[in-house]
Formats: C-alpha cells, sequence, structure tokens
C-alpha cells in the first residue's frame, strides 16, 4: 500500500499545485511556440524541440496501463532518454474516460498532454486536438490519419484466432472453424454489438465468406452456421477461462490472444497458438494518438509523438505484441526488431480498416439480428 | 416496488387514520420532519432517475428534442422482441413462483406455529429470495455450467456430452430456471402472513355449517387471500422484469432482454452516443410496470370489494 499512500500525497501536492497556479503564472512562458507547431521544423528543428521539452521537463499520459502494447518499457525508455518526468494518470482509463479527464482538467497543469484513443471516441472529439504532424508523416497512410495532423493512427490489432493446440489442431481459415473437431470449443471474445473485439470477429467471419466491411451479413450468417453446428460457446472468454480450459479456442485481437501464450499457461499444459485466418484479408483496428490542443507541456507533447514514430518507439509496441503502424518502413529500413516480429503471426494481405459508416451500418445489423442469430 | 406489496388480508380499517380524532389545524411542520430523510431518499434514487430517463427518453444527442429514440424502441424488432422474451420471462417465472412459493407458504402455515423448521424455513427464505445477481448466476454456473459440477459427473459417469446437458443454462430456458430460484423464497415471504391470518376458527364455522374443504377454500379462504396472492404475483412479476445482473452474469452473446438492450445501448463501445435510446427502453419498461400497477389496482378494488 506504500505505492498508494504516496499517490494520494502525490495527488494532494498536485491539486496544490494547481491551486497556486491558478494563482500566478498560468501556463507559463515560452511554450507558446510549442503549442501551435504543426512539425518539429516549426519549432526550429528537432534540436529545439528537445531542449523546449526538455525545459518543460513534465510529460502528463494518461489511460496507459504499463501491461498493455508494452507501455511500462516505452514510458521509461522516454523517460530515461529525455529527463522528463511523466506522469502517468488513470492507467484503466477507457478512451471516453481520457477525454472527459482533458475537459475536467482543463487549463490546469494536470490536463493530459497527449491521448491514445479508439478510433470511434477519437473521431468524435476532434476539436479537443492540435494539429502536429510526426517526422515519419510521409509513411502514415492516408486513410489512417487526419490531413492536417489533428489525429493518427498508432498500432494495430488484427483478429485472430487462438487455440490450445495440446487440444485440437489451430485453424488455418476461418472456414475450418466449422469443422466437427471444434463442436464446443469456440469462444468470441465479447458480444458484437458491445465490444469492438466481437465485432470485429464477425467482421473477420465476413470476409471470409464473401461478404465485405460494408455488408457484413455474411459474417453473422456464419456465426448462425458454427452456433447451429454447436460449435460456438456462449462463454465470454478471459484468461481465466483460457487457464481452466473451458474455451479452448478464442476469437480476438493479435495481442490477447499472443498474450496467453505465456509461462503460466504453457507449465498448465496449455499449447496456446494463434492463427491470422488465410482465407480472408486481415481485419484490423487502430488505436489513434493526439495531441491535447490545451497541453499544459505542448512541446513534450510534441516530443512524445516524436519518439513514439521513431523506431525505439515503434518496436516498443511491437515488443507488446501489437503492430505498429510504420511496421513497413522499419523492415524496409532494417530496424524492425526482427525476434518481436517473429512472435507475431503470419499476416499475408493488407489489413481492413472500418471506416466509422462501416461500423455503424455493421452495428445497425448486428442490433437488429445478433440476439436470434445465437438463439 | 414496495407500494405494491401485498395488503395484509384483514386490512379493514383502511379509512381510519390514525390522527383522525385530533384537531387537524394544529399540526406542525415539524411532525414531518422524521419523513423528511425518506422523501429526500425517495427524490434521489426514484424520481430524480426517473425524470432523467423520461426527458433523456425525448432528447437527441445534442440535447434538442426528438422522437426517434421513442420511435425505434416501438418499431425496431430487436427491441419488441427483447420486450416480448422480457415480459414472457416474468410472466413464466412469476406464475412458477407464486404457484410453487405459494405451496411452500401454505405447507408452512398448515405446520406447526411453534416448531423447529418454520423458523428454518423463513429465514432461508429471506437469505436465497435476495441471493440473485452474479452469485447466484455463479453458483448455477459451477453446479450445470459447462464446466460444472453436475455436468462433468454425467460426462465421466454416462458419457453425456457438456454441449448437451449444459447448454440450455445460458439462454432463455436457464434464466426462467435461475429466476424462478429466487422467486420461489420471495413469494414465502410475502405470502407467509396472508395464511397466518388465515383463522382456524373460520374452517370450524364452514366445517360445523356443513361446508366441504371446497367450500371453504372457494367462498372463505380464497376470497381473502386473492388479493395477497394477486399483489405478489405482481412483486415477483416486476422483480423478473427488472433483474439485470443474473441475466448480464450468465448471458454473453446476444441481449435477448430489455435490461440487457439497455446494457448495451449505454456502454457499446462499437457505436456511441446511443444513451437516449437506452433511456427510451427504460421508459417503455415503466410502462409496462405501470399497466400492470393500474390492472393490479383494479383487479384488487374488485376481490377485495367483500370486505366492506
Amino acid at each position: 500500500m506504500q505505492t498508494k499512500r504516496s499517490r494520494v500525497v502525490l495527488v494532494a501536492v498536485a491539486a496544490f499545485a494547481v491551486i497556486v497556479a491558478g494563482c500566478g503564472a498560468l501556463g507559463g512562458g515560452g511554450s507558446d511556440a510549442a503549442a501551435t507547431a504543426t512539425t518539429a521544423e516549426g519549432m526550429g528543428g528537432m534540436t529545439a524541440l528537445e531542449e523546449a521539452a526538455k525545459a518543460e521537463g513534465k510529460l502528463n499520459v494518461i489511460a496507459l496501463p504499463r501491461d498493455w502494447a508494452n507501455y511500462g518499457e516505452i514510458l521509461d525508455a522516454f523517460s530515461a532518454k529525455y529527463g522528463i518526468t511523466i506522469d502517468e494518470q488513470q492507467p484503466d482509463a477507457n478512451s471516453q474516460q481520457e477525454i472527459d479527464a482533458a475537459n475536467s482538467t482543463k487549463g490546469t497543469d494536470r490536463a493530459p498532454d497527449v491521448f491514445d484513443l479508439g478510433a470511434n471516441v477519437a473521431l468524435a472529439n476532434t476539436t479537443l486536438f492540435a494539429p502536429y504532424q510526426v517526422g515519419a508523416w510521409a509513411d502514415i497512410p492516408d486513410n489512417l490519419k487526419e490531413a492536417s495532423g489533428l489525429w493518427y493512427s498508432d498500432y494495430a490489432g488484427f483478429m485472430s484466432i487462438g487455440c490450445d493446440a495440446a487440444k485440437v489442431a489451430l485453424p488455418a481459415t476461418v472456414a475450418d472453424l466449422l469443422k466437427p473437431e471444434y463442436k464446443g470449443m469456440i469462444a468470441l471474445n465479447g458480444d458484437p454489438t458491445k465490444a469492438a473485439a466481437g465485432f470485429h470477429g464477425v467482421v473477420m467471419a465476413a470476409l471470409a465468406n464473401g461478404g465485405s466491411a460494408d455488408d457484413i451479413t455474411a459474417g453473422i450468417d456464419f456465426f448462425k452456421q458454427l452456433n447451429d453446428a454447436g460449435n460456438l460457446l456462449p462463454v465470454d472468454p478471459t484468461p481465466a477461462t483460457i487457464a481452466s480450459g473451458q474455451t479452448p479456442c478464442v476469437i480476438d485481437w493479435e495481442y490477447n490472444n499472443a498474450a496467453q501464450a505465456n509461462d503460466t499457461n504453457a507449465a498448465a499444459g496449455i499449447d496456446w497458438q494463434i492463427a491470422i485466418p488465410t482465407d480472408a484479408p486481415p481485419v484490423a483496428s487502430y488505436y489513434i494518438q493526439a495531441i491535447n490542443k490545451d497541453a499544459p507541456n505542448p512541446a513534450a507533447a510534441r516530443l512524445w509523438e516524436e519518439f513514439l514514430y521513431s523506431a525505439d518507439g515503434q518496436n516498443g509496441w511491437l515488443r507488446g505484441f501489437a503492430r505498429p503502424i510504420l511496421q513497413e518502413k522499419l523492415v524496409a529500413d532494417g530496424t524492425i526488431d526482427t525476434e518481436a516480429l517473429g512472435k507475431l503471426a503470419e499476416a499475408s494481405a493488407a489489413p481492413v480498416v472500418l471506416t466509422q459508416d462501416q461500423l455503424t451500418a455493421g452495428q445497425d445489423l448486428l442490433t437488429g439480428n445478433w440476439t436470434i442469430t445465437i438463439e | 416496488m414496495d407500494a405494491v406489496a401485498p395488503a395484509a388480508p384483514d386490512r379493514s380499517d383502511t379509512g381510519a387514520s390514525s390522527g383522525g380524532t385530533g384537531a387537524r389545524g394544529s399540526r406542525h411542520l415539524g411532525d414531518y420532519a422524521g419523513v423528511v430523510p425518506f422523501f429526500v431518499y425517495i427524490g434521489l434514487f426514484l424520481l430524480l432517475p426517473t425524470l432523467i430517463v423520461v426527458v433523456g427518453a425525448f432528447q437527441a444527442n445534442d440535447g434538442s428534442p426528438t422522437l426517434s429514440n421513442v420511435e425505434s424502441v416501438l418499431t425496431e424488432q430487436a427491441f419488441l422482441a427483447a420486450f416480448g422474451r422480457s415480459i414472457w420471462l416474468s410472466v413464466v417465472t412469476a406464475l412458477l413462483g407464486a404457484v410453487l412459493g405459494g405451496l411452500l407458504a401454505w405447507a408452512v402455515a398448515s405446520g406447526d406455529p411453534n416448531g423447529r423448521l418454520r423458523p428454518i424455513i423463513v429465514a432461508a427464505s429471506g437469505v436465497l429470495a435476495q441471493f440473485g445477481g452474479v452469485m447466484l448466476a455463479f453458483a448455477f454456473l459451477a453446479t450445470f455450467g459447462f464446466n460444472g459440477l453436475v455436468t462433468l459427473l454425467l460426462r465421466d459417469s454416462l458419457g453425456v456430452d457438456p454441449q448437451e446437458s449444459a447448454g440450455w443454462l445460458y439462454g432463455m430456458n436457464g434464466l426462467a430456471v435461475v429466476y424462478t430460484y429466487f422467486q420461489i423464497p420471495l413469494m414465502l415471504i410475502v405470502f407467509l402472513p396472508a395464511f397466518d391470518a388465515l383463522r382456524r376458527e373460520w374452517r370450524d364455522a364452514s366445517e360445523s355449517l356443513g361446508g366441504s374443504s371446497w367450500t371453504y377454500w372457494r367462498h372463505i379462504a380464497g376470497p381473502i387471500l386473492a388479493p395477497s396472492f394477486l399483489g405478489a404475483l405482481l412483486l415477483l412479476f416486476a422483480n423478473a422484469l427488472s433483474a439485470y445482473a443474473t441475466a448480464a452474469a450468465l448471458i454473453s452473446q446476444g441481449s435477448p432482454i430489455v435490461p440487457l438492450q439497455i446494457s448495451t445501448a449505454l456502454t457499446s463501445e462499437v457505436v456511441l452516443g446511443q444513451a437516449n435510446v437506452g433511456k427510451a427502453l427504460a421508459l417503455a419498461m415503466i410502462l409496462v410496470v405501470a399497466v400492470v400497477m393500474t390492472l393490479y389496482a383494479l383487479i384488487q378494488r374488485r376481490a377485495s370489494r367483500w370486505a366492506k
């Protein structure tokens, strides 16, 4: 409980600092150039940006669990490289809570400087973001960034199938899941009308069965077949259901599945293997980076983004089983962490990423059909 | 729901107010100080949420007035089907609970009032009636789920496929069984006082006048118990209609009943901004209960006419 107490003290100190700052020099000086800079050049180059960020000496991040996509290592590496203290706020908050926190702490030096958001939440809140284009801007695909730099995708999960190979062979395709040997074995992570993972599982099934990102009817039909065959389990998979053997096969994001191939499970005789089905292009969902336009540390915020889109930051995510957006560039440059890359499943084609309209259309379809599909 | 708790059958003094003989004008505000916490509580946890639900149901996400939330609740097949299933589940489990719990109450009431079994059954019912939610769902999963004790026993001894023997638990049938589990003891608690109020002398009087057992139940006990039974039935209906945690813990795919649809509308991370559709669904649930309560009031008035 030592840490909890020190956190309480920290909060109290921070609250006091906010009050003092509110009475005195709010916003400080010297960061005005950083607050409006849309590129590192706008600050006078990377060296100037570094200087300004070090002068600020602080960075507020929010909702970055240290065991999520390897953020612990990334945060420590940034802090060590630039000597900037990172305040990790509400590590377990969700995307909407990040936005709520930015609104409620607006104007204080506790406000988050940068966001890591789910795509739909990011798209609904672009007015809170400051445009900024990182050095590797040109290498981020156009459909995965906002043209002026308000937001840009950072890392993706691919939809995958994880199976305990000690119990049943790893399927190569979505169609394989209909085979009788998978009877009572397949679990989908979350109700697709609620959870993004479950939803993209249905999209993956649609793409494998002649459907498209625009019309996922084929995916719903596939799950109906799967359910009728008795292969689909009405159980929500968690690390506990995997460890206890209740859910021998799980359709989930690759980073969730990859995390199950761990030593504890191996010691328990669970040989967790992961496949990205070959009968559909990989279905991906990217998280999104953005800078708070009211960031109390605007230069550090921009330096943080530059760091994330450097080989160090990108490889950091890769080691957390997330697929960094600059993966191809890193492969071409020869700077990729080949060992970490080797741990990810093979994915042949370019990933399919749903637009907001496609998400809404798919959701409308599921709301009307999912409950009767799995009856 | 306390307002619909069954009335004691001998409630013949309904019109008489305790302060009726005093001077009405001399009442001070201070007399009401004791009930202030109650009204604050009702205001914060019943009226305010109801107001938020009613207002939200008619608001678009930007706060402007709209009928589209209510319209989608009334027209979309998924929502209508969910209401159908919710009402089916509530009616079935209320009837099962009322009949089985009523019989149990009869058995307890006709036993020795000072016996040792009675306090045990009443105490156990008091606990089990509140034993809903995640705990109950877990208890059933641990017993009848795919990895449940009974399921594995059946598999190992008789070779029954868990898919066949455990699949029922995760759907509407499973919900009906689990809900009935807490409806029966609830029925016992709320209905036992009505049985206790039946006086031995009434039966003796009926028999000494040549009445059969049927005459007694048809003309004496039945009419006295009917309002309480109907009240208890309604309580069980509302209890099942509004139950959420048990279903949420048991059902992971699909949202067959309305409380789960509301949860989807409020918590989906796939499509945002459905909160007000959820409020429209909640408003529709309030209306269902309002209709049932009105029916109850009408039946109650008719059923208790003999007492006047």
